[in-house]
This record gives structure tokens, C-alpha cells and sequence, in this order.
């Protein structure tokens, strides 16, 4: 039986422990697993639309970049799995000061937000401003921090940035993922006197992507072996542990619709596109 | 007729970030997976922190009429499921310890619940057989009990004058006794990172052991620079002796060198220098010593008796390790020539021809005694007496 490829990005050396870990899983139920690590995932992104991996492990963003370079060429992604804790998650924005109490009294002052590739510190609450009347860089200040930028905000330290310049009072308010948010909150980088002004609505986070031309026989098993995978079976519960789930799920898109509304209204992706398309062509032969 | 509402837990103002969420597992280990928890409290991100919580835990959280209300899930149980009891912790207690204890069981505590899944710690030392004696617990107890510290169980600021030669004297017994004990530290030291914590006592009894050896080390040290500047010599064949010793890779062989025969030896030895110790620091560091020194033997013969009651082969093995040490240092010098003579001027007490006979006639004496005590040590063992008496006579002539 041949390889199946997997590309996922390095945003923490425990990426390495994890996909090992899955290898020596996949392995053993005799599927020939391996994986590529990207620093980024643009170039996830590209390598995928290249043939250079059969399955890519996401960032919403990722997913949607690769959904729309994917349909430019006639071609269609598939979101096959995710984790139970993609689903569902929202972010918030929290403020010190007792005159903030709503969004609209954060006009004419100063955001903090995570990277600005973060879907889930900058890009869905940047959206959530938008739709209230509130346009970002007009209408109040964003002050990005990016942190890893290509990483997309998988890494945490964009939002602990944010959460402490709050806290500093250099600025008036922060955007955060909610679980960083209780994790901030615990840890006492978040004042015990900052307050969640609003909240956006639940939205999904990574998914495993195929794209048409992926090998079915080999991508239906791995996935047979993902569902195979039970938090009650010891061998694989650290493995999910570290990965940060307790059951996976079936793929689903529409909890990517708020991120997508904003790369739509902020044109977030549109370069990339670009660049996409003029390196899939060129690569043709 | 209507349903039990759900038990209902009210957090009052006590935020999720604050302490909330071990009161939400208390109240969900209440409940059976797939029942609710109704959830009440006035924090301003309650919801949201609870969410996040329940997310990450794999429980339902749904707003229900105006109130939360959580459906607990299983994988929070998930950890205790399959778990093993390793053992139990009281010795006393029937199967407290058992044969051969998983290797899965890694660093736990002898009588926890032990996740299944955990790495596995491959200790080489992980057979009771090995290594297990019944009364490790007490010898322990025992060790921790007598423990001296260095700086008030010695009469370190006594007054007392010496001749030159005999404070010589003492400094190159001191001296001797320093590279002994170094031996006798690093062979426990060694063995202990090998076992396997199940065997909580004998690790314990094996760390203090090597404690024990840390404070003679010390109090040998300073009663040496008590009166000079400089230590004595170390010698050629003394070092060859000990190498043997310290090299040794197996457990019972080298417990049955260091301890039955090495340690048993310098019983004898520290007693001989109690008697004979010309001033009151010498006279308490070595009584001190001996008294720790004699509870390493004891768990020597303990070990050993209770392992070869189970394998009986190992008296074969014990005796060629003998034998073979025997051969390897047939060719060295032995003891340090300087040593034996210092032994002989403190049992003298002057270099008068007549008190140097009875010195030397006391050294002879302590040779003899050292020599029959551990042929009884080894008969105690279950050695017969002719091979007891004849594998002592073996025993490296630099006592340890």
C-alpha cells in the first residue's frame, strides 16, 4: 500500500511529538503514514494545490484560502474530520476602563488584536466590529501583534501580547480567543478588573482538507482510522491529549462563514490568491 | 407524573477563572454521564468561561429556559477506567508488594490508582527476588531514627594533644577511611536510580544508606584536618581493591561484596579504632560510623538471605564472585602498608618495643576476628562451614 502524506505546520515543537505519535498509530493499524512540516501555511497551502501532500491539517484560514485557490482552478476541497474542540468556539473582547461597557465606546480608541493572520484573535472579532459600524483603522485603531505571522494564530503568544498591553493600559481593549481568555483570567495576565464587552458568535476552527484528486482508498482508510480513535483507549489518549481533543468529528464548513465574510470584507486573502494562481500555473507543465 | 429536576449547582459570584471550575467537577462527579447539571451564578463570563471548560472536557453546555445547564460526558472518566492499583502501600498488607511490578507503573506511589497509558520506566533492578527484603521497612525506620548531625554529635572543640606520629597515624587511617566510604557511597548510589520504585523501602533504605556514607565522608574529612593541612596516601592496591568493588554490575554481588563482607569487615575495624582512638573526636566519629555501618550489613544478609532462600543458585554465583575478586587482586599490594602500621602504634600507644608486640599482637587479633566473623556472617547466609570459612579467607585483604 502506498504513503499517505500528511502536511501540517510547525507551531510548536510538540507538532513533531504529535505526528510521531500518529505515525507510529497509523502504523500500527497498517496504514503508511508520514508527514511534511511547513513554517507557514501559505506554503502548506501551495504545496497541497501542488500534489505535494494528500491531506492538510488546517487553520481556518488555511482551509478557506485552500477552498478558493482550489475553485479558481476548477477544483473542489473537502474538510474530511475535525476535532470536537474546533467546533463551536468564540472569541471575545475585553476592556478595562468602567466607560467601556458596549463596542460603540471603543470608537476613536485603541484595539489590541492577536497576528494579523489570527482568524480567532484579529480576523472574525475585526469582522464582528465591521458588522456593528465600527470600521477598523477608521473608526478605532487596531494594534496588531503579530506574533508568528504564517502561523495563523496557533500560537499563543499574538494573544498573551495583546492581553498584556490591556493590561498595561496601552490600549483600550483586547481581542481573544474565549479559551484564552480563561487561561489569561487564571493566570493573572488579564487584571481581575477587565470586563468582556462582547462576545462573537460560535464559529470552527482546524479541519483535516482534502482536495478531488486526493487518493480515496488511502484517505477513507486514515480517516476510518481517525474515528477509530477512542479517548477510553489508553495508547491513544495521550495522543489525543496533546492534540487537544476527546473525539473527532465530521468535517463541517459552515462554522467558517463569519471568517469568510471578513476575508471578503477586508480582501485578507486576495494577494495570496494571486500569487497562488500564478504559481499553480506555473508550475503546469 | 413529572421528572426529578436536575441537581443544581450555584456558583453565587465565583467566577470559572477563580475556583468555579472545581466546584463544576465536583457537582458533575455526582451525576452519571448523560445527565444534566442545571448551573447558577452571577459572573459576568460564567457562560463563556463554562463553554470553554466544558469544551475541553467533552461535556454538553446548552441555555435552557434561562439557565445553563451541562450534560456530562465520559471522557472526564476516561483516566480511572482501566486503571491498575499498584499494589498497596502498607508492606504489611498481603500482596502489597508484588513479584514484578509494571514497568507502566513507572514513578507512582506503591498503592495508587495508575492510569493505564503512562510511559513505561525500565528500571533493571524490578524483581522482589532481587532485591526485596521483609524487614526494609524497619531497617528505614531505623536508619531515619539514628540520624547524627556532624556538626553537634561530635566533640569536634575538645581539647586533646597528640604526638606527631600518632596524629600522623590517625590522619592516614582517616585518609584510608575517606576512599572506603567513597566506595561505599557510590555502590548504593548507584543502584538505587536502578530500581524499581515500587520497592519504595529498599530505595529509601539504599538513598539513606548513601547518605550515611556522605556524613562519614565528611566527619573522616575533617577529623583528619582537625590538627593538618594535608591527607595522607592513597595507595595503588587500596584503590584496585575498591575498583573491583564499585565496578561490580550486578546487585546481589556487589550488596554481598560491599556489604556482607566489606562493611561486615569494617565493623570490626571501627570498633577496634573506638577502642584504641587516642583522642575523643577520633574515639566518636568511627562509634558513629559503626553504628550506621552495622545496619548496612543487616540489610545485606536480609536482602541476600531472602534472595537466595528463592534462588539457591545464586550461592554458586556469590562464591565465584568471591573467588574471582580474589584472582583479580592477587597481584596488588593489599592494605596500604602505612595504614596497617598506624593501626599497630594507636593499639601500642607508643613506639616502646614491648607496646609495639602487644599492638601488633592486637592488629593480628583484629585480622582474626574480622576473618571468623565473616565466615558466621556467610554461615548466616547458608553457606556450610568450610566454604564459609574458606571464601573469608578470600575477602580482599584491604578489608573492604
Amino acid at each position: 500500500m502506498s504513503t499517505i502524506l500528511l502536511g501540517a505546520v510547525a507551531y510548536d515543537p510538540k507538532v513533531v511529538t504529535i505526528w510521531d505519535g500518529f505515525r507510529v498509530f497509523f502504523a500500527k493499524h497498517g496504514l503508511d503514514f508520514d508527514y511534511v512540516l511547513f513554517s507557514n501555511y501559505e506554503r502548506q497551502v501551495l504545496a497541497h494545490l501542488s500534489g505535494h501532500v494528500h491531506v492538510a491539517w488546517n487553520s481556518p484560514l488555511a482551509w478557506l484560502q485552500t477552498e478558493r485557490a482550489a475553485k479558481a482552478c476548477g477544483r473542489r476541497a473537502e474538510a474530511i474530520a475535525m476535532r470536537d474542540t474546533d467546533c463551536d468556539l468564540t472569541s471575545v473582547v475585553v476592556a478595562r476602563s468602567e466607560t467601556i461597557r458596549t463596542l460603540a465606546d471603543l470608537r476613536g480608541k485603541r484595539v489590541a488584536v492577536g497576528a494579523k493572520d489570527s482568524p480567532q484573535a484579529t480576523l472574525i472579532p475585526l469582522e464582528y466590529f465591521a458588522a456593528a459600524g465600527l470600521v477598523p483603522g477608521r473608526d478605532f485603531e487596531v494594534v496588531y501583534n503579530d506574533v508568528l505571522v504564517g502561523k495563523h494564530g496557533d500560537h499563543i503568544g499574538g494573544e498573551r501580547d495583546a492581553a498584556r498591553a490591556l493590561a498595561a493600559g496601552t490600549v483600550d481593549a483586547a481581542c481573544l480567543l474565549d479559551a484564552n481568555h480563561l487561561a489569561f483570567s487564571r493566570d493573572g495576565t488579564l487584571p481581575a478588573s477587565s470586563r468582556t464587552v462582547a462576545q462573537t458568535r460560535p464559529y470552527d476552527h482546524c479541519n483535516f482538507t482534502v482536495l478531488d484528486d486526493a487518493p480515496r482508498d488511502l484517505i477513507g482508510r486514515f480517516r476510518e482510522l481517525l474515528f477509530s480513535m477512542h479517548y477510553d483507549d489508553a495508547e491513544v489518549r495521550p495522543l489525543m491529549d496533546l492534540e487537544g481533543l476527546k473525539a473527532w468529528r465530521n468535517g463541517r464548513t459552515e462554522g467558517y462563514a463569519d471568517l469568510a465574510a471578513s476575508i471578503d470584507r477586508f480582501g485578507t486573502i486576495v494577494p495570496f490568491l494571486e500569487h497562488a494562481a500564478s504559481e499553480i500555473s506555473s508550475a503546469r507543465p | 407524573m413529572t421528572e426529578p429536576s436536575p441537581p443544581r449547582l450555584d456558583l453565587e459570584a465565583l467566577g470559572i477563572d477563580r475556583g468555579g471550575d472545581l466546584l463544576v467537577r465536583r457537582a458533575l462527579r455526582g451525576i452519571a454521564p448523560g445527565t444534566d447539571l442545571r448551573i447558577a451564578g452571577s459572573h459576568p463570563d460564567l457562560l463563556i468561561h463554562l463553554r470553554v471548560l466544558c469544551r475541553a472536557a467533552g461535556h454538553e453546555v446548552r441555555v435552557k429556559d434561562d439557565e445553563i445547564v451541562v450534560r456530562r460526558g465520559t471522557a472526564v472518566d476516561a483516566p480511572r477506567r482501566g486503571a491498575v492499583r499498584a499494589g498497596k502501600a502498607d508492606p504489611r498488607s498481603a500482596d502489597a508488594v508484588v513479584d514484578a511490578p509494571s514497568p507502566r507503573w513507572g514513578l507512582a506511589a506503591r498503592g495508587a490508582l495508575v492510569e493505564a497509558g503512562a510511559p513505561a520506566f525500565h528500571r533493571p533492578l524490578s524483581s522482589k527476588d532481587e532485591i526485596w527484603a521483609d524487614d526494609a521497612a524497619h531497617l528505614y525506620a531505623q536508619a531515619a531514627a539514628n540520624q547524627w548531625d556532624p556538626a553537634t554529635a561530635i566533640p569536634w572543640a575538645m581539647p586533646f594533644e597528640l604526638p606527631d606520629e600518632v596524629e600522623d597515624a590517625v590522619v592516614q587511617i582517616m585518609t584510608y577511611l575517606i576512599e572506603n566510604e567513597t566506595a561505599a557511597l557510590l555502590v548504593p548510589a548507584r543502584f538505587v536510580a536502578q530500581i524499581h520504585p515500587h520497592f519504595r523501602e529498599v530505595m529509601q533504605l539504599l538513598a539513606i544508606q548513601a547518605a550515611d556514607e556522605a556524613r562519614h565522608i565528611e566527619v573522616f574529612t575533617r577529623r583528619a584536618l582537625l590538627r593538618r593541612k594535608e591527607l595522607g596516601l592513597s595507595t595503588a592496591g587500596g584503590q584496585a581493591s575498591l575498583q573491583t568493588l564499585v565496578d561490580e554490575p550486578d546487585f546481589a554481588l556487589a550488596s554481598f561484596l560491599l556489604s556482607v563482607l566489606g562493611e561486615g569487615t569494617f565493623l570490626s575495624l571501627l570498633w577496634f579504632l573506638h577502642e584504641h582512638a587516642p583522642d575523643p573526636v577520633t574515639r566518636d566519629v568511627v562509634r558513629l560510623a559503626a553504628q550506621d555501618e552495622a545496619r548496612h550489613v543487616s540489610f545485606g544478609l536480609a536482602h541476600l538471605g531472602r534472595h537466595l532462600s528463592v534462588e539457591p543458585s545464586l550461592f554458586g554465583r556469590l562464591a565465584l564472585a568471591v573467588e574471582r575478586r580474589h584472582d583479580t587482586l592477587r597481584n596488588t599490594a593489599g592494605l596500604n602498608q602505612e595504614v596497617w602500621d598506624g593501626l599497630v602504634l594507636l593499639a601500642a600507644g607508643s613506639f616502646r618495643p614491648s607496646d609495639i608486640a602487644r599492638g601488633h599482637d592486637a592488629v593480628l587479633a583484629l585480622s582474626q576476628e574480622m576473618e571468623d566473623k565473616r565466615a558466621r556472617r556467610l554461615e548466616r547466609l547458608g553457606f556450610e562451614g568450610a566454604q564459609a570459612r574458606a571464601l573469608s579467607q578470600l575477602h580482599t585483604k584491604n578489608f573492604m
